[in-house]
Parts: structure tokens; C-alpha cells; sequence
């Protein structure tokens, strides 16, 4: 029997297992959504702008470890998606992105709400597809899902012309996939795995780096049997956080431009670097040539592109993080503590990250030192907007879970973290959830509030308001003779009354002695509620490696 | 700055040509020349694609290369044992007076007189890219009006014993 394109659409993605679909309706996809409309098993979240749709499918992905699905109309639907996916792209985020197209016959016409998107986002995604038969659409999804959630995972857009969603096809949903240019190898060379061991058998000062392919290939327990078996300290990325915890006596922090003392110092000083599932980014990196100039380093990595892209390699593994680590702990001598580790375990002491506390003006780490402390017995999800907020929260919450950080790390995108947070509530709809949000960050996406209501989810956002966008300010503080150009945000709603507005919660924390009250209170509201937290105006992020410098330069916070 | 010629056989539709050359411009990297045609499956093409830049950059591009859906393949040809073959068009201000010079040029060249007006001639060269420019090389005096150039076409040799 022939179903319509819209109803392929639709079975397709319930074989998928796709409970949740973020989107926004517009005219050539109307059909689907018509479709949609008797749909029970799928939930349907309307966001109030494409963006957040995306960065909400990209949030539900990360909490949950399943693909994010998000659907928007053609032209201003389809670009708004744009940075969403670019941020999923960046962190290697599986999200499926649908959008609706003008007729095939009209494509190229500069038709109404017509927009190129595949050429769009082929940059921006690790594949996409224009759906031209209504007969590929259903294999077409398949192997969307499929090259999305395997290998190095990544965002893939479907682009799907009204007729072809109004057009009638027999429906078999697919069982095999043979894909003959994408054939992603998750087992390492067992020869090159034994190269690692012995590197690790001869170092002297050997340092494990864990980047977010932990999280994405569920690799925690693995770290930390290879960790321990080893006695190798291991420094976390941003996107690790919570892929080793944070309190273990080997762990070292996050590393990097406000990375501890203690990771970068054993990053420099190390004879031996062990990066798994990480890229050597620039914020990590720091000057490129200063960086971990004694090192020999082995990288275990999904993606052979990843692979001495930026720092040369001398032992490449090519594999799924997972896997290749199960290889390494498998052949690898035990290891002992030694001189080195007693070294990394003074720098720790040394150099705890601290601020000047206040009884007088609340200190925005100090809010997430709370937040920790309230919801650490709980289980918990945190994202971050993308400034100063973020990196506090990267710094004083401990994180020791995975999946229990969102944060976009490699594009930096401000206006996600509050739409990561509806899609991780809808994911996990018994955690606690909390955006730690910026004054300025938080207005980019603000119009969530609508979604979070209609959807009585229990988000928090908790907004260091400082009156400033903070991380420029602290660059032209620190870098531009504090002329502070366009960086002063005084100027800005009541959100309290926002909150409100919008039929939330708005609470407003001006004494540091009610942080606390306050985040209980939040936690224990249904539906969402905004902390408008104001905080000391020119707190600085500390320490620092200032741009293009070594990160054994570190400047400020150093007790 | 090394020449390095990239093979590479890819799926046979739409979008692939635009994502290939996409990875190029995207790093600033020039194409020197690209051509693109079916193989023998006519699902598959094959890309040869001649670009400049360190080794370190081209082994980049190679392995972005590698990770694109639609690439079944990519051949670094450089560092192998390879034919090659380039097609030229060139057309050629003639007088009376210098036909026979072409021609006997042309001769040489082991190449052909396709067209042929009162005041041109045109000429259809195949060879390396080194025997086209050195026909071309000599052929200018005579004035160039216009040249077509297929690019490199490649496959490596059958190695043997």
C-alpha cells in the first residue's frame, strides 16, 4: 500500500525510536506536520525560533547519548537552523536536521521562502542529502541516522521538497545500509596498540588527555580503569567534563586557556601525552610551538582527519574511544606512581582555582559552588551559555559524571545552553537541570521561555548578571586598556518581570547570603524559573594563558 | 610547494563536485586543474585533481577527503608510479606563410590539425603536462588566440615483477 511522503517521514523516524522531535512549522512543510498532528508516540516540542529547535535537539542529544531531531520550513527556517547545526558540527553532536524545500520543479527559481540549504550547510555537516523521490525518502532517513549516531558522530540535514512529502510511495523501511564511501573503523591496529603500551611502559612523566570522544563513545569507565591501571594523571576538556571525575586523585582538571595550573604544567613538563577522543584546539593548546615540546605523543582517535591535524603525532591509533581503550587496558603494564606523580599532586596543592570571597557582592563562582553543592546528590544536568559563565561553571562545578555537562566548546555559541537545557529536561525528565547563563547570553534565546512554559518543564537558569557580555570586557580589561567598546550591557530587561511575563518564575539574588535559598527554592519550583543573580561587575575568569601565548604562562588566580 | 596529483572516486551524483572542491577552497588551497568523469561503473566517477601546497596541508585535504560520505576512494598519485595524460585544444593565428612551419611542428608533437580557417589553425595535442607546455611553448610565436585544457587525467601503472 502507498503512504504519502509526510506519512514515510513519520514511520520512518518512529523506527528510528525518536520520542522527541524539536521544530517550528512554516509553509512547505506543512504536510508533515499535518501528519503530525494524529502522531501519539512522537512528542512534538515547538520552539519559538529554528535556532533554539536545533540547539534543543543538539541538547537532548548530549544528555541522552541518542540523535537529536529537529525539523524547520524552507528558506528563514532552514538558515535559522544554521548555527545549531554548526554547533552540533563542531562538538560532534548526532543530531538529524529536516527541512521542508519548494517543489522540485521550483528549486533554483529564487522561489518564495526558497533557500540553498544543502549548499548552505555542506560545510557544516558531516553529510546531507536533497531528497528529489519520494522513493529515497525512507532510505534517505536511514542512512541519515545512521552516518549521524556512528563513527565520529555529527550532524546530517535532510532537505525535502513539498512534493516529494505529497507525493505516495510504498514504505519498507530499509534494514541495511551499504554506504560504500563511509566505512567508519572503530577497532585500533592492534600493532599501534601495542606501541602505546610500550610508550607508556618507558615513560617517565606520562599524561592522559580526554577529550570529548569519552562522552560520545560512553568511555568513562574505560578511562578510569586505564587511568587507575596506570596510575596516569588525566586532564579533561571542556567536552570531557564529567567523563572522569572531577575529585579523582588522579584527575587534573580541565586544561587550556582556563584550564588548571596543575593540567597545563603536566602538559609542559610531560614526556608523554595519551589523547584520546581529543583535537588539540587552540584553547587548549596555546602557542602551538611551546606546547608539550618534551612529549612524544600517541593519539587514539575515531577520525584519521583528527590525527595530526594541528600537533604532530607519533603514534596514531585510529579507532572509537571506547574500543581502542578496552585494547590498551588489555595489553598494557601495570604502572606505578612515581617521582611525577608526586610532582602533579604538589601543582594540585599549589594551585587550587580560587577567588577572593565576599559577604558584601555576590561572586559569580560562588553561585556555582552552590549550585554544586545543592544539586550534587541529585542527579543533574548543567549547560552553559558561552563567556565567563561558562568557564566558572567549567571550573567550580565538579562535575563526575558524563552526560552531565552541555556546553557548546567548539563554536562557542551563545544562546545555547537555555534551549540545550529544554532538550536535556525532555531527555531526562527526572534530572535537575540548570543553564548557567550570562546577562547577555541568555537574551539571545530568551524567547525559549514560551517553550519551556507550554512544555511545564522545571529548566532553571541561573544568570550571573554582571551588566556586561564578561569575556570581552575581560579581554579589553586585561589586553585593551579597558576600553570597553560595546561590551557594557546595563541596558536590559527586568527578568524577573521577563520570567514573568512569560508566566515562569523570576527571582532576583542581590545578597550573597540568599544564594543558596534561592537555588532550593528554584530546584524545588515545577515549571521553569529564572535567578537573575547579580553579581560582582568586573569579576575576572582566573587564571588565563593569554591568546597565542604557551599555557605555562598562566596570568592571575595562581594563590 | 609540491604538485601533487589526487585521485579519487566518488559517488556519481549531484552535490559531490561542490563538496569536493568545497574542502579545497575552504583552506585557501588552489585547484591547479580538476577533471571528472564515469568509470567503467557508471555509478562512480573519478576525480583527478592536481593542487599545490606542503605535504602536511595535502595530507589534510586527503584525509577530509577521505571522511566525505560520497568518496569512495582518494590516491595520493604522487607518491606512486602513475600514467598521465592531458588533452589540449590550441588555436593558432595563421598566414599562408607559416602553415607549413605549424604543421611541421604539429608533426613532432605527434599531434593533429582538427580545424582550419584562412587565418588559423587549430591543434588537438594529448600528452604529459611537460610535452603541453613545450607546445605551447613553441607554438606561440605564431600568436595564441585561445587554449582548452582538459587537465590531468591519471591512473596508476599495473606494478609488475
Amino acid at each position: 500500500m502507498k503512504i504519502t511522503g509526510a506519512e514515510i517521514f513519520v514511520e520512518s523516524l518512529k523506527k528510528e525510536g525518536v520520542e522527541v522531535l524539536f521544530g517550528y512549522p512554516g509553509g512547505v512543510i506543512i504536510p508533515i506536520f499535518d501528519t503530525l498532528y494524529d502522531e501519539q508516540k512522537i512528542r512534538f516540542v515547538l520552539a519559538r525560533h529554528e535556532q533554539a529547535a536545533a540547539h534543543a535537539a543538539d541538547g537532548y542529544a548530549r544528555a541522552t547519548g541518542k540523535a537529536g531531531v529537529c525539523i524547520a520550513t524552507s528558506g528563514p527556517g532552514a538558515t535559522n537552523l544554521v548555527t545549531g547545526i554548526a554547533t552540533a558540527y563542531m562538538d560532534s553532536v548526532p543530531v538529524v536536521a529536516f527541512t521542508g524545500q519548494v517543489k522540485t520543479t521550483m528549486i533554483g527559481s529564487d522561489a518564495f521562502q526558497e533557500a540553498d540549504i544543502t549548499g548552505i550547510t555542506r560545510p557544516i555537516t558531516k553529510h546531507n542529502y536533497l531528497v528529489k523521490d519520494v522513493k529515497d525518502l525512507a532510505r534517505t532517513i536511514k542512512e541519515a541516522f545512521h552516518i549521524a549516531t556512528t563513527g565520529r558522530p555529527g550532524p546530517v540535514l535532510v532537505d525535502i521538497p513539498v512534493d516529494v512529502t505529497m507525493g505516495s510511495a510504498e514504505f519498507a523501511y530499509p534494514k541495511q545500509i551499504n554506504l560504500r564511501g563511509y566505512k567508519p573503523n572503530t577497532d585500533g591496529h592492534p600493532l599501534q596498540i601495542k606501541k602505546v603500551a610500550e610508550a607508556i611502559r618507558q615513560a617517565r612523566r606520562p599524561v592522559i588527555y580526554a577529550g570529548g570522544g569519552i562522552i560520545l563513545s560512553n568511555a568513562s569507565e574505560e578511562l578510569r580503569t586505564l587511568a587507575e591501571k596506570t596510575s596516569i594523571p588525566v586532564t579533561t576538556t571542556l567536552l570531557c567534563l564529567g567523563g572522569f571525575p572531577s575529585d579523582h586523585p588522579l584527575s587534573l582538571g580541565m586544561p587550556g586557556m582556563h584550564g588548571t595550573q596543575a593540567a597545563n604544567l603536566a602538559l609542559t613538563e610531560c614526556d608523554l601525552i595519551v589523547a584520546v577522543g581529543a583535537r588539540f584546539d587552540d584553547r587548549v593548546t596555546g602557542k602551538l610551538d611551546a606546547f608539550a615540546p618534551h612529549a612524544r605523543i600517541a593519539h587514539l582517535d575515531i577520525d584519521p582527519a583528527a590525527i595530526s591535524k594541528n600537533v604532530k603525532v607519533d603514534i596514531p591509533v585510529v579507532g572509537d574511544a571506547r574500543r581502542t581503550m578496552e585494547q590498551l587496558i588489555a595489553v598494557v603494564e601495570p604502572r606505578k606512581r612515581n617521582g611525577w606523580n608526586d610532582r602533579v599532586d604538589a601543582w594540585k596543592q599549589e594551585y587550587p582555582p580560587t577567588y577572593v570571597p565576599s559577604d558584601a557582592v555576590i561572586k559569580p563562582q560562588y553561585v556555582v559552588e552552590q549550585i554544586y553543592e545543592a544539586t550534587k546528590n541529585r542527579e543533574t544536568v548543567i549547560s552553559t551559555e558561552v563567556g565567563q559563565n561558562q568557564m566558572w561553571a567549567a571550573q567550580y562545578y565538579k562535575f563526575s559524571r558524563p552526560r552531565t555537562l552541555l556546553s557548546s566548546g567548539g563554536l562557542g555559541t551563545m544562546g545555547y545552553g537555555f534551549p540545550a537545557a529544554i532538550g536535556a529536561q525532555l531527555g531526562r525528565p527526572d534530572a535537575v537541570v540548570f543553564d548557567i547563563a550570562g546577562d547577555g547570553s541568555i537574551q539571545m534565546n530568551i524567547q525559549e521561555l514560551a517553550t519551556a512554559v507550554q512544555e511545564r518543564l522545571s529548566v532553571n537558569i541561573a544568570i550571573l548578571n554582571n551588566g556586561y557580555l564578561g569575556m570581552v570586557r575581560q579581554w579589553q580589561d586585561l589586553f585593551w586598556n579597558k576600553r570597553y567598546s560595546a561590551t557594557d550591557i546595563e541596558v536590559a530587561p527586568d527578568f524577573v518581570k521577563l520570567a514573568e511575563a512569560y508566566g515562569a518564575k523570576g527571582i532576583r539574588v542581590t545578597d550573597p547570603g540568599k544564594v543558596r535559598e534561592a537555588i532550593e527554592e528554584a530546584i524545588a519550583t515545577d515549571g521553569p524559573v529564572i535567578l537573575d543573580f547579580v553579581v560582582d561587575r568586573e569579576e575576572n575568569v582566573f587564571p588565563m594563558v593569554p591568546a597565542g601565548k604557551p599555557i605555562s604562562e598562566m596570568i592571575g588566580g595562581l594563590a | 610547494m609540491k604538485k601533487h596529483t589526487i585521485s579519487a572516486l566518488v559517488e556519481n551524483h549531484f552535490g559531490v563536485l561542490a563538496s569536493v572542491a568545497g574542502l579545497f577552497s575552504s583552506r585557501g588551497f588552489n585547484i591547479k586543474s580538476l577533471s571528472v568523469g564515469e568509470t567503467e561503473d557508471p555509478s562512480i566517477s573519478r576525480m583527478t585533481i592536481v593542487a599545490k601546497g606542503d605535504d602536511r596541508i595535502l595530507e589534510q585535504v586527503m584525509k577530509q577527503l577521505n571522511r566525505l560520505v560520497d568518496v569512495i576512494k582518494v590516491i595520493d598519485m604522487t607518491v606512486q608510479d602513475y600514467v598521465d595524460r592531458e588533452l589540449l585544444l590550441i588555436k593558432v593565428s595563421t598566414s599562408k606563410a607559416a602553415r607549413s612551419e605549424i604543421m611541421e611542428i604539429v608533426h613532432v608533437f605527434r599531434s593533429r590539425i582538427v580545424d582550419i580557417s584562412p587565418s588559423t589553425m587549430t591543434v588537438e595535442v594529448t600528452g604529459t603536462e611537460a610535452k603541453i607546455n613545450a607546445i605551447i611553448g613553441m607554438l606561440r610565436p605564431f600568436g595564441i588566440k585561445e587554449i582548452a585544457r582538459t587537465g590531468k587525467v591519471a591512473l596508476l601503472r599495473e606494478v609488475k615483477g
